[in-house]
């Protein structure tokens, strides 16, 4: 497991450096100067000299490239344009916001999916079935902007019930200083109002970000149970007269929920990149709709810093299913 | 004897969602090619305004209702497929000979060629594409062409990877050593022994495709970095529409179906592909 982990952690550095150095080359060959598409037409050429020098731009691009890494290293990436301040207090600020939507995304994608998806494979070709995998094909192909708007439509609906903009009710007022989690703080500091609150503010967000995941990972985990169920170890525990459930819940869950836990790791992209859709139209203060702020101003610093953690995001979520799935199954770790 | 052909249009027959899914790209096709002919207000594709009849819900002469300035959705919707193909054709029209290339590249000359091609999809495939694509479009201005760019330089990657897999699969089987064995330059042996057993595999690939790069396209322009107006692309009518909702639900939610019916047509033409062509694209 040891050598395992340090060759995974070896391939997740150089993908980091690849994704810095990716990104670097993208910002430079932009036509034009970036100092003067931040200041706009208005600027005088003396104030885009004096922004030039303040980036760095005027120096060669080597050493624009050593300053830009080694900032990188240290979660530096220079001042924000748009907020002036540092990007990196910009992100540290909008991250626990995002982190906690993702989180309760994952958890709905795992709870949800994987029961039905086994479900749906034990009661194989029965209108369940059927119905789970209509269900999978519409979350696969229903973009993510349409999934939140509909959303939204449903809760005006449902006379508001469940709140669709932002983190917390403007009359709550509470600062989540221990992990920064609002739902996770509240609890730690007893406040049940605000947790409560929190939690319906995350109910949509989520369902909106998780329906594209919860198809696949119910489509995978249903496939990967129909195959299992075909091994001869399930057909001899059958033959002992071992009850069906205590074979699927003891003996297939664990193998057959690599496959799916795999395609997690892959549905973070786009999860990631659903997450800019869904923060935007649910007015999450989270990372995404910083990104697109910054975006939309041409904000490069900012911008650079927002692809570069959700670059990390994805590669750190797929070295933690790694490993999640070497612990599940061992003969993964020898062929890896 | 029964032709290979023969065995697939059977098994078509008996797939009858591939084939609802192939009848409605067909119509997603045919509506962008006769956009000027098939929609009932041609002209409000462009810059049109009728205040009277703004806000309009769907009736008999607006099927999808009016927008805020009072065209006709249902036009705007079909004009905006011509938008969606146009991306397509661009994107996978550059992005899927690419990818082949350089998978069949990397699976054939093994050694150097494929530690640099395969580390560098690797690295591409390690950045999530849309956030990639919003960077792009970014530091370009927002348009179709940028748009277009953006998304094939991240898109080639997937075919690689694909093509790269087949092709490894099957260099070392009998008739490629035959084919060397008599001769055959590489370039002969990559197009006329490799590429037709990439066939299949580029095929259901490609339709896939291309319901995702719509997909794709329409996300970018929500967020205001692809096509601009009045040119109408249906992402960006569904973000314009987002600021009438409730009320005026039709004007995000029309637009919105227009788009899944789309991605709809293309995944299961391209589920049924798979199916009837045998190949595993995972």
């Amino acid at each position: 497991m040891g050598s395992y982990l340090l060759r995974r952690a070896a391939g997740f550095v150089f993908v980091l450096f690849g994704l810095a150095v990716v990104i670097f080359v993208i910002a430079r060959i932009v036509p034009g100067d970036p100092a003067r598409i931040a200041l706009g037409p208005l600027a005088t050429h003396e104030q885009v000299l004096q922004l030039r020098t303040e980036m760095g731009l005027d120096q060669p691009a080597i050493i624009q490239f050593a300053t830009y890494i080694s900032g990188v290293v240290r979660g530096e990436f220079g001042k924000s344009l748009l907020t002036n301040r540092q990007v990196s207090r910009d992100l540290a600020e909008a991250l626990p916001a995002t982190l906690e939507l993702v989180l309760l995304t994952l958890i709905l994608m795992t709870c949800v999916a994987m029961p039905l998806g086994m479900l749906a494979a034990r009661r194989h070709n029965s209108a369940i079935d059927n119905i789970s995998r209509l269900v999978s094909l519409l979350g696969v192909v229903t973009p993510g902007f349409v999934v939140a708007i509909l959303l939204q439509l449903l809760a005006a609906e449902t006379g508001r019930f469940l709140p669709i903009t932002g983190r917390l009710s403007p009359d709550m007022s509470f600062s989540a200083d221990i992990t920064h989690l609002l739902v996770v703080d509240a609890l730690l500091r007893g406040r049940l109002d605000v947790a409560g609150d929190a939690v319906l503010h995350l109910i949509l967000p989520a369902l909106a970000l998780s329906t594209a995941g919860i198809g696949q990972v119910m489509r995978i985990t249903r496939s990967a149970m129909l195959d299992i169920a075909r091994r001869e170890h399930v057909d001899t525990l059958r033959s002992f007269g071992v009850p069906g459930h205590v074979i699927a819940l003891k003996y297939m869950l664990r193998l057959a929920s690599v496959a799916p836990l795999t395609i997690l790791g892959l549905e973070f992209a786009s999860l990631i990149g659903n997450a800019f859709v869904v923060e935007l139209v649910f007015s999450w203060p989270g990372i995404a709709s910083y990104g697109v702020r910054a975006i939309l101003s041409k904000d490069f610093n900012a911008v650079m810093g927002v692809v570069l953690v959700s670059g990390l995001f994805f590669v750190v979520a797929n070295l933690l299913i790694d490993m999640l799935v070497g612990v599940l199954d061992p003969r993964l770790r020898r062929r890896a | 004897m029964i032709t290979n052909r023969q065995r697939a249009l059977r098994r078509l027959r008996h797939n009858p969602i591939a084939v609802i899914g192939g009848l409605m790209v067909i119509s997603v096709i045919l509506a962008a090619i006769f956009a000027p002919f098939v929609a009932p207000f041609p002209s409000h594709a462009g810059a049109v305004v009728d205040f009277r009849h703004r806000h309009a819900p769907p009736d008999a002469l607006h099927w999808m209702g009016t927008d805020n300035v009072g065209r006709d959705i249902l036009s705007r919707v079909i004009f905006g497929y011509r938008v969606s193909l146009t991306l397509v054709a661009g994107v996978l029209g550059v992005a899927m000979p690419f990818g082949v290339i350089l998978g069949m590249a990397a699976g054939y000359f093994r050694g150097r060629t494929e530690f640099i091609i395969m580390r560098l999809t690797d690295i591409m495939l390690a950045m999530p594409p849309l956030v990639m694509a919003l960077a792009i479009t970014a530091i370009l201005t927002p348009d179709l062409g940028n748009a277009m760019i953006a998304i094939t330089a991240l898109w080639w990657t997937w075919h690689c990877r694909l093509i790269y897999r087949v092709t490894s699969a099957i260099v070392t089987e009998d008739f490629i050593e035959a084919a060397r064995l008599s001769g055959a330059s590489h370039t002969h042996i990559l197009l006329r022994e490799i590429l037709p057993n990439c066939m299949a595999a580029i095929s259901v690939k490609t339709t896939l495709d291309a319901g995702f790069v719509i997909l794709f396209g329409a996300t970018l322009s929500f967020l205001g970095l692809g096509v601009q107006p009045p040119t109408p692309d249906l992402g960006t009518m569904v973000s314009t529409g987002a600021q009438f909702l409730p009320d005026q639900w039709w004007e995000a939610v029309m637009p919105g179906l227009g788009v899944l019916y789309a991605i709809l047509g293309f995944n299961l033409l391209g589920d049924g592909l798979r199916d009837m062509l045998d190949v595993e694209i995972g």
